[in-house]
């Protein structure tokens, strides 16, 4: 047995503290610090459950768990902890560019390539995808009415799958380094001429393991809002953030396979010597630039059509008044997602198509533009004639509306090949796309956050801190940014880790300063979610609608119980809820109840996760045996678990019907609280919808009927 | 229309099975867009090969001296013959239930399965042995290798799954389960003989003949 059969192609120099040792600097201190920070984390955590006894509760009651909204929980959570390592990897190349005006900074060229190809990767694949995988898992079957998906258990390996993906990308922080190449490691420089070694392959096996996920999660919702609505929702009454999950999953389907393919072919041009990438051979590059942007430029829209269902519910709910608009937004999204797979080419206008094709996809991109401007006219109009509360959501919408406009406006330019060609590859792109996905998708799911709290967890999160991390992240945001247009204009290139032009360093130096207030922003917000959980007391608001609410969701308990929905709702018209509300029909008791079926918990998902994640290191690390082992024992567990029979559990009547009027008995008998007081302790999750102030005070339990709500 | 007339998963079980076949609505949907997401992975494979045959070759040979026409021929007629056999396989499986007949079927597929396996592996031993064409003499044989083999992959993941499927119909006999999955396999088994028919006529038809 030698060593290289054993460990692959891992040396002890291989692990993050030999560099600091061999080659003491201020950057490789910094990289043992972040693999330190890594290593303290995970010891800490295990610490922590060991020392609470929280072993048995995590792999009992979450792990093992195939509950839609525990599954969407814990995507939330990766998405999170991600976002931390992500946000402290921008502060720190903000510092290096600043530092480093004809000087080298304080970091490597090379620890600098790491940092960005980290930091896109992750804010990409495990930062956006998870948080609106995780909303979209936790509303959406609330919002039709469902039980839960259609396919529980696919739906929890595709968690384990993208954990396993986000476990790597952690690991490559200790052993070995990351890619140099950005999150969309163009070969021939990813391929194995120009980059030997672990860093390419550990992009390539996280991105894949998060790209099936997300397959998988496309088809799981696509076939759930096909097959699951309750009786009554049509598709034209669905929520419109229903809505854009639909479109969203469509995406999903048709765009993560070309990213598939590419990693593929990647993998097999560094594994075994293939020609699809290669310089010479007949291999062309230009092939992964289609396939990329292929799966990229959908992916732009993957990740904001949910933010953008997301603002549709805040906007709506917040201003007291039905969705202006409903079936423009509805048709909006719908050719979003259609245009989406048109406009590829716009990522590499300066690649060598012909003047005519770049015209094409030219017009098409600015053609986007054109139902993104419908869905921003319905939003305005929705606020006209409302009575607007400046909660958190609305702030972080109100902000979004005003900065993403500009973004869009920045897009239209580059639409345009003649100016693609003088700001590519500048800080005028990174301004850009930063202020759709910034404004856009992240303050969206950070409203949707602020908002589904209190649904998930029965308690809301605390105003005035959250409001306070909205003024650090929103104005940090512009700070960060808008001189990057500038200095993008200037010529600084994208990617650089130093300068020699002392005109930069004052934007650079506003730039610094936004992005710690965005850290401090980020600090506020981990802040507010602490001092919600210790004042759960006084914030709880266990009766479910806090914030008067229109949807399904809001009709039910918070947190809800494991069923949803006693009994499934018949819907007749759109904002089923608030209807109810204002007629009068809303917590009625059902005139029967019956057994409700519920998948058993099972370690299939985790086992699965844990085998996949295995597999991925031995492929990184070319440690064979491990690659091999774990490969079979992915299938064994498929295979062993499609001979299980006792999958489901029966939960009894009785149990839910004590449960259902036990939550019924307490909201009839609460005072109910008034939009202007939902910011106080008063707020228990029992709305008075606006206009019905008179009507307020304990309602009789009304006749029994066939229906709830 | 009624129900379980609207329904339509696969083989219509409406009539002998009336409790299997609104089980199979939600699941077989689904199966459904995972062969089509399935099919977006082949199509880019296809494209991919568009191109790389082309221009691609580099000092490598061309499609046309290393493709043996006659075995891609009868590799097709095993493969559609196969089908053939889930197809009357499926029949009996809805009107008789009979494990013996299910059985039988699924191993002439499974046998006639494995044969175009077998013949496929022969065409690249004598391509790489005889032709000096492997994968890694050019773009256009990487990308050829690639797309034949996703798809023998796809045959071969096939082959295992049905022989779990026999397994289960041992085990379980014909539980709404068990139906379901072979309604399932037998989708994929047909979908890989259309994405044959398109490597058959565009890889090999047209590779020769151009």
């Amino acid at each position: 047995m030698n060593w290289e059969l054993i460990f692959g192609q891992i040396k002890w120099t291989s692990f993050v503290f030999a560099g600091a040792i061999e080659n003491p600097s201020l950057s490789e201190f910094i990289a043992s610090g972040a693999g330190s920070v890594a290593v303290l984390g995970a010891l800490a955590a295990v610490i922590l459950l060991t020392v609470k006894g929280w072993w048995v509760p995590l792999w009992r009651d979450w792990l093992t768990s195939v509950d839609h909204k525990k599954v969407g929980i814990m995507y939330i959570a990766i998405a999170l902890v991600m976002f931390a390592r992500a946000v402290i990897e921008a502060a720190l190349m903000r510092a290096q560019q600043l530092a480093a005006t004809d000087s080298g900074g304080f970091l490597s060229a090379d620890h600098f390539g790491q940092l960005f190809s980290t930091h896109g990767t992750i804010m990409i694949f495990f930062v956006a995808m998870p948080f609106i995988t995780g909303l979209m898992n936790y509303v959406m079957p609330l919002q039709i009415g469902a039980r839960d998906v259609s396919f529980p258990l696919l739906n929890a390996i595709s968690l384990m799958l993208t954990m396993a993906g986000a476990i790597l990308i952690m690991v490559s922080l200790v052993v070995g380094q990351f890619s140099t190449g950005g999150w969309s490691a163009y070969p021939p420089f990813t391929g194995i001429e120009f980059s030997p070694g672990e860093g390419v392959d550990y992009w390539i096996w996280a991105v894949s393991l998060g790209s099936i996920g997300s397959t998988l999660t496309g088809l799981n919702f696509a076939v759930t809002i096909y097959k699951k609505r309750c009786p009554g929702m049509t598709l034209f009454r669905m929520p419109l953030f229903t809505w854009t999950t639909l479109c969203t999953s469509i995406l999903m389907i048709f765009a993560m396979a070309p990213l598939t393919a590419a990693t593929v072919m990647l993998a097999l041009d560094r594994y075994a010597g293939f020609h699809f990438f290669t310089n010479g051979d007949g291999g062309n590059m230009m092939n992964y630039a289609n396939l990329f942007w292929l799966f990229g430029h959908p992916e732009v829209y993957i990740l904001i059509l949910p933010a953008f269902g997301v603002w549709s519910e805040v906007v709506a709910t917040f201003s007291s008044k039905r969705i202006y608009g409903y079936t423009s937004l509805v048709y909006a999204t719908m050719c979003i997602a259609v245009l989406s797979f048109a406009v590829w080419l716009h990522h590499f206008f300066t690649m060598g198509q012909s003047a005519n094709v770049n015209a094409i996809f030219g017009i098409a991109t600015m053609i986007i533009g054109v139902p993104t401007g419908v869905k921003v006219y319905d939003w305005l109009l929705t606020m006209v004639g409302g009575r607007i509360r400046f909660t958190t959501p609305m702030l972080f919408h109100i902000n979004f509306l005003l900065t993403f406009i500009l973004g869009g406006m920045t897009g239209v330019l580059l639409a345009n090949p003649g100016i693609d060609f003088q700001v590519h590859n500048t800080l005028f792109l990174i301004a850009h796309f930063h202020n759709m996905i910034i404004p856009g998708v992240l303050f969206g799911m950070f409203a949707a956050v602020q908002f589904w709290f209190p649904k998930a967890f029965g308690f809301r999160l605390h105003e005035g801190l959250g409001r306070a991390s909205f003024w650090c992240f929103a104005p940090g945001f512009l700070l960060a940014f808008f001189p990057l247009y500038w200095l993008g204009l200037m010529g600084a290139t994208r990617r650089t880790y130093m300068w020699s032009d002392p005109d930069y360093l004052p934007w650079l130096a506003l730039a610094m300063a936004g992005a710690a207030l965005i850290l401090a922003g980020f600090a506020l917000m981990v802040m507010q979610i602490v001092v919600s959980v210790r004042q759960r007391e006084p914030l709880a608001a266990p009766l479910g609608d806090p914030w008067d609410g229109r949807a399904l969701e809001w009709s039910i308990p918070s947190p809800p119980p494991d069923w949803n929905f006693a009994v499934l709702p018949e819907v007749t018209a759109r904002d089923p809820f608030y209807e109810a509300k204002k007629a009068g029909t809303a917590y009625r008791s059902p005139a029967a109840y019956e057994d409700i079926e519920v998948p058993r918990n099972t370690a299939t998902a985790p086992l699965i996760g844990l085998f996949a994640c295995a597999w991925a290191f031995g492929l990184v690390w070319h440690i064979w045996w491990l690659a091999i082992v774990s490969f079979v024992l992915i299938w064994v567990v498929v295979i062993a678990r499609s001979f299980a029979t006792d999958t489901e559990e029966i939960i009894p009547a009785a149990t839910v019907k004590a449960a259902n009027e036990a939550f019924l008995a307490a909201v009839r008998s609460a005072p109910g609280v008034t939009r202007d007081r939902e910011m106080t302790s008063e707020n228990r999750g029992r709305a008075i919808p606006e206009g019905l102030e008179g009507r307020s005070g304990a309602v009789s339990s009304g006749a029994a009927v066939e229906v709830l709500s | 229309m009624s129900l379980s007339e609207r329904l339509h998963p696969g083989i219509n079980l409406a009539g002998t099975d009336p409790e299997s076949h609104e089980a199979a609505e939600e699941v077989l949907f689904g199966f459904w867009i995972f062969l089509m997401s399935d099919l977006v992975l082949f199509a880019v494979l296809f494209a991919t090969y568009a191109a790389m045959s082309v221009q691609g070759i580099a000092e490598g040979p061309g499609p046309a001296q290393v493709f043996d026409l006659t075995a891609a021929f009868v590799e097709t007629l095993l493969l559609l013959l196969s089908s053939f056999a889930f197809g009357f396989g499926m029949l009996a499986m809805k009107y008789r239930e009979s494990r013996r007949a299910v059985l039988g079927w699924l191993l002439l597929t499974g046998g006639l399965g494995a044969a175009f396996v077998g013949m496929e592996l022969h065409d690249y031993y004598v391509m790489i042995t005889q032709h000096a064409a492997p994968p890694q003499a050019s773009g256009f044989l990487s990308a050829y290798y690639l797309l034949t083999g996703t798809h023998a992959l796809h045959v071969s993941s096939g082959l295992v799954w049905m022989a779990i499927m026999a397994v289960q119909v041992v085990v379980f006999g014909f539980t709404t389960p068990v139906k379901l999955r072979l309604m399932r396999l037998a989708l994929f088994w047909h979908m890989l003989d259309v994405v044959w028919i398109g490597i058959f006529t565009f890889v090999y038809l047209f590779g020769v003949a151009s």
